[in-house]
């Protein structure tokens, strides 16, 4: 006979006891392995589909909201700038590579980009059946935008005016899918993209009166923002501010404002996770009353084993190892029920296409649950230990 | 064999309690008799190297159990490898594990002395007391006199010298007392374990000078303070 098999079974002698404090443990647990889970992945979210764009250069307005909008394609623009003074950003001595974004309609909720085919290209983004657009008013769908509205290629839709649905429609131009791509993870899988002239194009045979308003609009064409790779390091320094104080658009380090914005949303992932603390010391209170009260239970038969030849240190083990099984099951079940979380929390919110969310992962992080587990095992073991190692063996003969 | 001298164990801020020196050979009997708070369980305690003594020193299966002081005596863990071997226990209660099976009860006690499971073993001392067919049953589906054999069965696994009884035959009826002191006193002899009862029971002493020869039976009566 094993010490862990008996204090397996001395666990499991008191099946209510035991399951209640399994339970309110692994729910400590599974919070703590949530908010880790979590900021693991909103973490990865915003890496992936940060890298590689170092400026955004928009209408003046929120940096934040440039960036929201602009690359995680979450919040609305902050107005358009022209296309002329775009064009000459791209012959900037410090300018790489510049990626034109033109946004303003959508199609049920999903966002209709104009861009170049570089976009696709920054994200590595692969073709999963179709081909790349050719013409204006010709669209490649995201993967999550195509298992949604399950459009296919061919078909065709028209986009309603404004980010939110339920805008007007714009009937006369329809776009026609000529290429869906493979789940790439990032942003792109919810937009639908098209090309730049598109954009101009549906807005410009809606609302011109005549041919003479159209030479006018074709030349006051706009796009909302440009996402701009730097030639230099250096450029860093001296882009922005160049930007900012010489033209009427401003710049924003998306790197920066992303510092900005987890720093805003940590004070409220520090609120969570100091409830998950509180969770935790309860489910350990409840832990330790238990193994108390077992120890108190359990005098004679502990007392007993010392009879039988047991030293003091092997009593106070047997309790510990009845803690550790307690750390080991809630620690597991913690994991599950967090990940179950996550998941769940991902599934919500893809259906609000906003941040990617979902999946399984195994962050290294998540040893800190199982860590945490037989901490607060060990912590809350160790009273009853040594009630039990300084257990009296009077106290069984003179239990009358 | 039990043999005491000058004993007395002092509770920390009680009384002392001083206990007439006993001689018992090996496979003898002992009657520990009095009222309770008479000192039954600490004599016993004392016995068992559980307590040690304050003063006077007494020799049990030829190992000296003395004062902390004393040098002939065991340290701490030694002590409780030798009351493993040596010395077996029927507690009043007998407090058999109801999470356990019978079986694993008794495995249980060869985990608390330190030794490997032996299957053999375990299965044998059931036999020895017939309640082999009990192996997997839970201490809650036994009567009390199975559950006492299963007890008795623990005590005796490890093949102790010295069986240390508990008011055995307490909330007993006649018949039932007498069959347990038989079947104590039957096992005790198989073995040639010197028995010490401690017991305010008259039956006791009437069952034993029944059924044994006056010379193997020893008194030792311990008064109220």
């Amino acid at each position: 006979m094993k010490i862990i098999a008996i204090s397996w079974h001395y666990l499991w002698s008191r099946p209510l006891v035991a399951t209640l404090n399994l339970l309110l443990l692994s729910l400590g647990l599974a919070s703590i392995t949530f908010l880790l889970l979590v900021s693991h992945q909103l973490g990865k979210a915003f890496e992936r589909d940060l890298a590689g764009i170092d400026v955004v250069v928009g209408a003046k307005g929120s940096p934040m909201q440039l960036i929201l909008s602009g690359v995680f394609q979450l919040d609305v623009p902050t107005g358009n700038i022209p296309l002329a003074a775009v064009q000459a950003l791209q012959a900037h001595p410090q300018v790489g590579r510049l990626i034109p974004i033109s946004m303003g309609d959508s199609f049920r909720g999903f966002r209709i980009i104009g861009t170049t085919p570089d976009y696709l290209a920054h994200y590595q983004a692969r073709l999963a059946e179709g081909a790349m657009w050719q013409l204006p008013m010709q669209a490649v769908l995201g993967a999550q935008v195509a298992r949604q509205t399950g459009l296919r290629l061919g078909d065709t839709f028209t986009g309603s005016h404004g980010l939110a649905p339920g805008g007007h429609a714009h009937g006369q131009n329809p776009y026609l899918v000529t290429g869906i791509l493979a789940p790439g993870g990032t942003v792109l899988d919810r937009l639908v993209l098209t090309p730049l002239e598109s954009v101009w194009q549906v807005h410009e045979t809606d609302t011109a009166l005549d041919d003479d308003d159209r030479q006018v609009m074709q030349a006051e064409r706009e796009v909302t923002l440009a996402l701009i790779q730097y030639r230099t390091p250096l450029a860093a320094v001296a882009f922005p501010r160049f930007i900012n104080t010489t033209t009427e658009m401003q710049a924003a380090a998306p790197a920066l404002e992303i510092t900005r914005l987890l720093n805003m949303l940590g004070v409220g992932q520090d609120v969570l996770q100091a409830l998950a603390g509180v969770l935790l010391l309860t489910a350990a209170l409840s832990v330790f009353i238990a193994l108390w009260g077992a120890v108190r239970e359990r005098r004679a038969d502990l007392a007993l084993l010392r009879m039988l030849g047991a030293p003091p240190r092997k009593v106070a083990g047997l309790l510990l190892c009845e803690a550790l099984w307690l750390a080991l099951l809630a620690s597991a079940l913690g994991v599950l029920l967090g990940q179950g979380l996550s998941a769940l929390l991902g599934w919500a919110l893809q259906l609000e296409k906003s941040v990617l969310i979902g999946g399984l992962a195994w962050p290294a992080e998540l040893a800190a649950v199982p860590v945490l587990a037989l901490g607060v095992a060990l912590v809350t073991a160790l009273l009853p230990a040594w009630e039990a190692y300084r257990i009296s063996v009077f106290e069984l003969l003179q239990s009358r | 064999m039990i043999s005491t001298r000058s004993l007395s164990y002092r509770y920390s801020g009680g009384p002392t309690l001083a206990f007439a020196d006993v001689e018992v050979p090996q496979g003898g009997v002992l009657l520990l008799g009095g009222p309770s708070g008479s000192g039954k369980s600490t004599w016993l305690a004392l016995a068992a190297g559980l307590a040690r003594p304050t003063a006077g020193q007494l020799v049990v299966a030829g190992q000296v159990l003395g004062t902390a002081a004393d040098a002939a005596g065991l340290k701490n863990a030694p002590l409780d490898a030798w009351r493993a071997r040596t010395v077996g226990f029927l507690p009043q209660k007998l407090h058999l594990s109801p999470a356990l099976s019978v079986h694993a009860n008794l495995a249980m006690a060869q985990w608390a002395a330190g030794q490997p499971q032996d299957d053999g073993r375990i299965m044998q001392a059931l036999l020895a007391l017939g309640v082999q067919a009990l192996a997997h049953r839970k201490p809650a589906q036994l009567s009390g006199g199975q559950a006492q054999r299963v007890a008795l069965a623990r005590a005796m696994l490890l093949q102790p010298r010295l069986i240390l009884a508990d008011e055995p035959t307490a909330s007993l009826d006649d018949e039932a007392a007498s069959a347990a002191l038989a079947l104590l006193r039957h096992t005790a002899s198989r073995h040639g374990a010197t028995l010490v009862i401690a017991t305010h029971d008259s039956r006791v002493s009437a069952h034993f000078l029944e059924n044994t020869s006056e010379k193997g039976i020893f008194r030792l009566q311990l008064l109220a303070f």
